[in-house]
């Protein structure tokens, strides 16, 4: 028993999740199905000076694995490492560019909408697209995506249409509701507050006994709230299928990542925690395909969470509301442009032979046509429901609220928001 | 029809025989806390819970409240319904992000499509001579937030009934357990299991002099302060137990208080903005042309709730609370200044 090792009979075995066992761990010992074994408090400290293992206990599979891995596999020149690329179909590969494209397209379309002053505030993804697309592409619509705010790209390619998002940045109750059919969740105002209930109902899976995943992204700001911190503890320590994506951008706001962690290579929480981190170049779709596809066959087969560090950079403002000249300049911007993670994927295609740049000229208008056609969609069901107020609070309104309801409806008579009649 | 068998039960006994029900006949309910498995609550709510429906269905959880309720959110999303322990209410205040913005607003911001079915539950008051934290009544923040049900029980009967209520109620309800009352006394509970439903208070005692409403531990005190005055004064009191804190039966307090025509609010939490404020608004706005002295109440004050040496002067006694109805009875409305 010197390294705590035989405390508690072996976990789940690689590839069983533990169903019944809400914990994630095994049954023996406290459930007296064990033998009865002395627990040691805490686990032995190294006689002397020594490094240490980063597991010292018995753990399931995913805590064993918990170590920090890199993954680049296509470069800014568009030069893949060959042995590492996706083994897709080429057709997929095309789908992938023009989700690509298509988010880019929407992003500047509704900064331009902003801009003339038919979008509320927005948060736009320059730059992001690779990490955005690279993320979901691997999940199932099974699977749960919890996204943060700057994930129009993900939400397009999960399903959420794009006048659907243009309703919900626009104001419009009905764009925060998930789309029938799409398993997603809103996404999370409040910096980071999300990860519990990704973490929650990667949970709730499990203990259902389905054998679906949940992926959910933050940023780095976001990895400074305690939220976060729980979040991934709580999946290492229930081994949650839930896959963390940290979309790490350079930025909160005006924050750099130097004042907002003393230590830069964020995928290192992971192991902190009890979980693999997997640290991606976030303008490579491959890496981070990659590093998502290896996390979520991970968690759907019981190995628990996993931290994927997807290392990437914000071209444009925070939102609309913004102005990044204050904080960074112009040639930091331009470097990060030569890092294009759509320009490197055309390269690519091109080299492969599986585009040429006419094609890629086809697929940028085509995109830009979708997203017009989107708008105008848009703009049919841009109709605000204001006698709805009530109606989504509770499932059925207590007495109290009716009262309250009716003072409400009368003052939209009277304003003649609503027919008077009514 | 055959009366069904009683038991003697204390609140903690009761809240455990409706968490095992419920555990029993929903296989969606699964609990959730710091120390309720093994070690059955520090209370002792969730005893034997573990040992009876496994660790996959009464879970300790790491020493974080953030990540206890949020969880349970995410697992009422996942189609649970989750029952969350926070070991003493003053530490919700490290959830108060995820009851606010995710618990109470997911059913909204989805439009139904996220219900959250989830209770969490919580002792809250003082008088049991606890540190710092462990004696807070902020039953009014979550009154204030909406999308939340608020409800708190006064003895071992209808805690068991309400918290039934809550667990199969279809939106997230706040469950304050009066600690200070977990094993003052025992109850009559019946064998079969019942229920409460949320938003309507009980009139205690019938009265005709004075509405007296009180909810949690206080209720005992204000009952003794009615009997007092009913055998010293000759004073007819109508003592409501509010129970539902939000949604708040106006009915009930104003169809009283229209009655009476005086009334007397108590409560352990803070005066301002506290539930008794919201009690005498709505008495305002539905029984003021029968009130025939201003409306008392008898509160916490605006203070941090006091080192427990000190916490009996700061509570709600049975004696301050008769001194404020015998005031209210003794008004004289022609004492008006001119």
């Amino acid at each position: 028993m010197k390294h705590g090792g035989t405390v508690r009979s072996s976990a789940a075995r690689p590839g069983e999740r533990a169903a019944v066992d809400g914990a994630g761990r095994t049954q023996a010992g406290a459930n007296g199905q064990g033998p009865p074994a002395v627990k040691e408090a805490a686990a032995p400290v190294p006689f002397g000076r020594r490094s240490i293992d980063l597991v010292a206990r018995d753990r399931p599979a995913a805590a064993r694995a918990a170590t920090l891995t890199g993954i680049s596999i296509l470069n800014e020149s568009g030069i893949a490492h060959d042995a590492l690329v996706p083994d897709l179909p080429p057709a997929e590969f095309l789908r992938i560019h023009r989700a690509m494209v298509l988010t880019r397209a929407f992003d500047g379309r509704m900064l331009n909408m902003q801009r003339q002053g038919q979008m509320g505030t927005f948060a736009p993804g320059y730059g992001q697209e690779a990490t955005q697309i690279g993320q979901v592409w691997p999940l199932r619509a099974e699977d749960w995506f919890s996204p943060s705010y700057r994930s129009f790209g993900a939400q397009i390619v999960r399903g959420w249409t794009m006048d659907h998002l243009m309703l919900l940045w626009a104001g419009f109750h009905e764009g925060f509701a998930p789309p029938p059919g799409v398993n997603d969740l809103p996404f999370s105002i409040v910096i980071g507050s999300h990860l519990p209930l990704a973490t929650g109902v990667a949970m709730g899976l499990t203990i259902q006994g389905r054998r679906d995943a949940v992926l959910v992204n933050f940023g780095d700001g976001a990895s400074s709230e305690g939220a976060v911190h729980e979040a991934m503890n709580f999946a290492a320590v229930f081994t949650a299928p839930v896959v963390f994506v940290l979309e790490n951008n350079g930025y909160a706001i005006s924050t750099t990542l130097e004042h907002q962690t003393g230590q830069d290579i964020l995928a290192a929480r992971g192991p902190a925690c009890g979980m693999p981190g997997v640290r991606v170049d976030g303008n490579d779709v491959f890496a981070v395909m990659t590093a998502c596809r290896e996390a979520l066959e991970r968690a759907r087969s019981g190995g628990g969470p996993t931290l994927v560090e997807a290392v990437t950079y914000r071209m444009g403002v925070h939102t609309t509301a913004d102005d990044p000249k204050v904080y960074r300049d112009d040639a930091e911007v331009e470097a990060w442009r030569a890092r294009c993670p759509i320009a490197r994927f055309e390269k690519w295609l091109v080299g492969r032979g599986l585009i040429d740049e006419a094609g890629v000229q086809a697929v940028t208008e085509a995109c830009e046509l979708e997203v017009l056609e989107a708008r105008d969609r848009f703009r049919g069901r841009a109709v605000a429901h204001p006698e709805e107020l009530f109606d989504f609070v509770y499932e059925s309104l207590p007495e109290e609220l009716r009262e309250q309801r009716e003072e409400y409806l009368a003052r939209l008579r009277a304003k003649g928001v609503i027919d008077p009649a009514t | 029809m055959a009366e069904s068998t009683m038991h003697q039960l204390t609140m903690v006994e009761a809240l455990n025989l409706a968490l095992c029900e419920a555990l029993e006949h929903d296989p969606t309910v699964c609990l959730l806390g710091q120390d309720i498995g093994v070690n059955g609550g520090v209370f002792r709510v969730t005893k034997g819970l573990q040992e009876r429906f496994g660790r996959g269905r009464v879970m300790d959880t790491p020493l974080a409240e953030c990540g206890i309720v949020g969880a349970a959110v995410g697992m009422a999303i996942s189609g649970l319904r989750p029952v969350a322990e926070i070991q003493f209410s003053g530490f919700t205040m490290q959830a108060f992000d995820q009851i606010e913005q995710n618990m109470a607003r997911f059913r909204n911001r989805t439009r139904h499509r996220y219900p959250i079915r989830m209770v969490l539950r919580t002792p809250y008051g003082g008088g049991i001579r606890a540190v710092e934290h462990h004696s807070e009544s902020r039953e009014a923040y979550w009154a204030h937030t909406p999308g939340l049900k608020v409800v708190i029980p006064s003895s071992p009967r209808n805690a068991r009934a309400l918290l039934a209520a809550a667990i199969a109620d279809p939106d997230p309800v706040i469950f304050y357990e009066p600690k200070l009352i977990y094993r003052a006394f025992r109850e009559d509970v019946p064998d079969a299991p019942e229920t409460l439903p949320i938003g309507r208070a009980r009139i205690v005692l019938e009265g005709t002099d004075v509405t007296l409403i009180a909810y949690g531990a206080m209720l005992r005190r204000a009952r003794e302060a009615a009997d007092d005055l009913r055998d010293l004064d000759g004073t007819s009191v109508e003592l409501i137990d509010l129970l539902s804190i939000s949604p708040m039966d106006t009915q009930t307090i104003a169809e009283s208080v229209r009655r009476t025509g005086r009334c007397v609010v108590v409560h352990e939490g803070p005066r301002t903005c506290g539930i008794a404020a919201e009690v005498i608004a709505r008495i305002n706005e539905h029984a003021f042309e029968h009130l025939l002295a201003p409306v008392r109440r008898v509160t916490g004050f605006d203070v941090h709730f006091p080192y427990f040496q000190t916490e009996e002067h700061y509570l709600p006694d049975p004696d301050s609370i008769a001194r404020a109805v015998r005031e209210t009875i003794a008004w004289d409305p022609t004492h008006r200044p001119r």
